[in-house]
């Protein structure tokens, strides 16, 4: 389990080793703050979503999930695309609704963020990777915690560099999004370096 | 009297405002009605050429793993994979099943199923797999009539997914003839070499049990020492403490472990 | 006609929605460890995005505001869940392959940036020409990174060996640093930068300039 945990912070991270939420990186880094509110969102949405879709997905979709009305050849897991989508998309309403009922200036620090994440590909991804994977349920939670600590860190550290980067001398046809790449691609190094495959 | 004509109708829903409360729940129940169709229908189209697809990914797996093994490619030529007899085992027995089609069963499914399958105590259940199927189909390969080879699927967790094998073993039951990963998604370069040729290779000729029938072959760490133990692979230490597990779950008593007893004392009727 | 034309050539390199927009690179990046993964890829992407963007753009006087962004999300997914089905039945060992980011199509940000942008604001063959030439621009530098990526990685171009390999007897040591990760955010940024020094409009403005030693701050 820890394993699994450290290898989806680092090494399997949705962000640097498999491209899940780039967009979102690239674009959201400017700022160290906004940054990290979305880390945060990340977190939140990430530990929540691949559970929960794990149970849908266990109880409504997987082939054999409805035998117990007597139609156990049913497989609607073609359908998880949907749902998925569905879910999350639900999850971040309910969210952005209830922070704004009780944590108001949480909800006006990282309400922005909220719709954003609905269309990340790395909470999508996660949700997908967990069936592809065939994870069961403890490691479903385990999985969907570190993959969205390992967003939030990558995103975190990346905007904390790109600040820095604003004092530095650059070419100028690589200013911003060709150096923001690059040093992606360097963070990408680091965090495979990290590999539990050494220990494996 | 309301205005049934159709046309008429629909015209007025477009004329809507797109704010309007009866559009937006028209338009919703339109779109995902629409969509639904779209999507249920191409399934319904598609499924049998993947369904196809999958099998035939399987039986070239089998293929492979049979035109693989060592030492054994001068017996099989000209026997393709079609000529394997496919009989079905009831684990818990060790007997050929009957009334259960070889052709069409399916363990992964039978699996799933409650019915068909048992949910494994937790200390019996080394190889992570939670539910076993009551069935399980084994290949087995004769030259002139007598039996040759013995192939056996089975699957176990891995370090990072489910590792699906078939383990041949020669007719004395056992001695290992080869063993093949056909599905499995490990560390590419780490555990993934499980799959490699070279590691594979230096598995058939290896022993299952020891003089007193204990199954005993596992994955080491480092060099192996006996024909009952295999060389790891540096890096990829739990990966091969799965294979390990994996053999030993389905060796022992709840997989395999009665069937290879009938074989080896001569009760089976093949 | 020359309107129409400049829909379908401005998102090949003047309008890139890679290198300029940073759209749809989540995807980009991950299938280009080979061509016929990023062809493929490409190929997909490209139906998806036009078919969703003349649907949308043919309901787009009737879409309700209050659901705008579900009704978009659902016919994207509905395409790519036939897409993906399609490949599973169609180009089987492909599927495998591209894993789970035929799925991801879903939430690729070009789709729905054309369909929120243009397909949303425009009739239906703009929309449609729009759609094929961001989904060829697309491919394009899909193809250009996965060339560089196979070529150089496993010495072949679409499965063919291009440089002899060591191990077949030629000189090539493949570099397997380019079929990893951190290789494709590399290549992109060269891309961008080389991109860039052809057309300097598209660089971003600095928020601070760095002065040289005869400039003051005041000039």
């Amino acid at each position: 389990m820890s394993d699994l945990f450290l290898s989806s912070v680092f090494e399997q991270n949705l962000a640097l080793s498999f491209f899940l939420g780039i967009c979102t990186f690239l674009a959201v880094s400017r700022r160290f703050e906004s940054a990290l509110g979305l880390g945060i969102v990340m977190i939140v949405v990430q530990t929540i979503s691949v559970p929960v879709n794990y149970l849908i997905f266990q109880g409504l979709l997987v082939e054999g999930a409805w035998a117990w009305v007597g139609l156990p050849e049913v497989d609607l897991s073609f359908l998880k695309l949907l749902c998925f989508i569905g879910v999350i998309a639900a999850m971040v309403q309910i969210l952005e609704m209830l922070l704004d009922r009780y944590f108001p200036r949480l909800h006006h620090a990282l309400g922005i963020f909220l719709p954003l994440v609905t269309v990340n590909c790395a909470i999508l991804g996660g949700s997908l990777f967990m069936v592809e994977r065939q994870y069961g349920f403890a490691e479903s939670v385990v999985f969907g915690v570190g993959s969205g600590m390992g967003w939030a860190l990558a995103i975190v550290t990346f905007a904390a560099i790109r600040e820095r980067l604003k004092y530095s001398d650059i070419p100028r046809g690589l200013q911003g999004l060709g150096i923001a790449f690059v040093i992606t691609g360097l963070m990408s190094l680091g965090f495979s370096a990290f590999a539990t495959g050494g220990m494996q | 009297m309301a205005d049934i004509n159709p046309i008429r109708l629909w015209r007025r829903f477009l004329a809507l405002p797109n704010e309007s409360l009866t559009k937006t729940l028209v338009f919703a129940f339109l779109v995902t009605f629409i969509a639904s169709v779209f999507v249920s229908v191409s399934a319904v189209t598609l499924n049998p050429f993947y369904q196809a697809n999958l099998d035939r990914e399987q039986r070239a797996r089998m293929s492979g793993m049979i035109a693989a093994l060592a030492g054994m490619s001068d017996i099989m030529s000209g026997v393709s994979v079609d000529e394997l007899e496919v009989r079905i085992v009831d684990l818990a027995s060790g007997t050929f099943a009957t009334g259960v089609d070889p052709v069409s069963y399916d363990q992964r499914e039978a699996a799933r199923d409650p019915n068909r399958s048992l949910t494994l105590p937790e200390e019996a259940d080394i190889a992570g797999i939670r539910q076993r199927a009551n069935y399980a189909p084994v290949f087995i390969l004769r030259q002139d009539q007598a039996l040759e080879l013995v192939v056996l699927p089975m699957r176990g967790v891995g370090y990072q997914s489910m590792l699906y094998a078939f383990l041949a073993l020669r007719a004395d039951g056992n001695t290992i003839a080869g063993l093949t990963f056909y599905e499995l998604g490990e560390t590419p370069g780490l555990g993934a070499r499980i799959s490699d040729p070279d590691w594979l290779a230096l598995w058939p000729g290896k022993m299952l049990a020891d003089e007193n029938g204990d199954i005993r072959i596992s994955v080491v760490r480092g060099q192996a020492q006996s024909p009952l133990e295999i060389d790891g692979i540096s890096g990829a230490t739990r990966t091969g403490n799965g294979v390990s597990n994996m053999l030993h779950f389905w060796l022992g008593e709840y997989g395999f472990g009665p069937f290879l007893k009938r074989l080896q004392s001569g009760t089976l009727r093949l | 006609m020359k309107q129409s034309l400049a829909y379908l050539t401005d998102p090949l390199v003047k309008a890139n929605p890679i290198t300029l927009h940073i759209l749809g690179i989540c995807s980009a990046l991950a299938v280009t460890t080979s061509v016929s993964t990023a062809l493929t890829m490409s190929c997909a992407l490209t139906v998806v995005l036009v078919l969703s963007s003349a649907m949308i753009s043919a309901i787009r006087h009737h879409i309700p505001t209050a659901i705008r962004l579900i009704v978009q999300i659902t016919i994207i997914a509905s395409l790519v869940i036939v897409m993906d089905m399609f490949l599973k039945a169609f180009a089987f060992e492909m599927s495998k392959r591209l894993s789970i980011f035929v799925g991801l199509i879903v939430t690729n940000c070009l789709i729905l940036a054309r369909a929120e942008t243009f397909a949303r604001q425009n009739p239906v063959w703009p929309s449609t020409l729009d759609a094929l030439g961001n989904g060829i621009g697309y491919g394009i530098i899909l193809l250009i990174v996965g060339t560089i990526r196979e070529l150089f990685g496993a010495g072949t171009l679409l499965g063919f060996e291009i440089l002899p390999l060591v191990e077949n007897g030629g000189w090539f040591r493949p570099l397997r640093v380019m079929l990893l990760a951190p290789s494709a955010f590399f290549i992109v940024g060269f891309l961008v930068w080389i991109i860039r020094s052809r057309r300097p409009e598209q660089i971003e403005q600095p928020e601070f300039r760095i002065l040289g030693h005869d400039e003051t701050g005041e000039a």
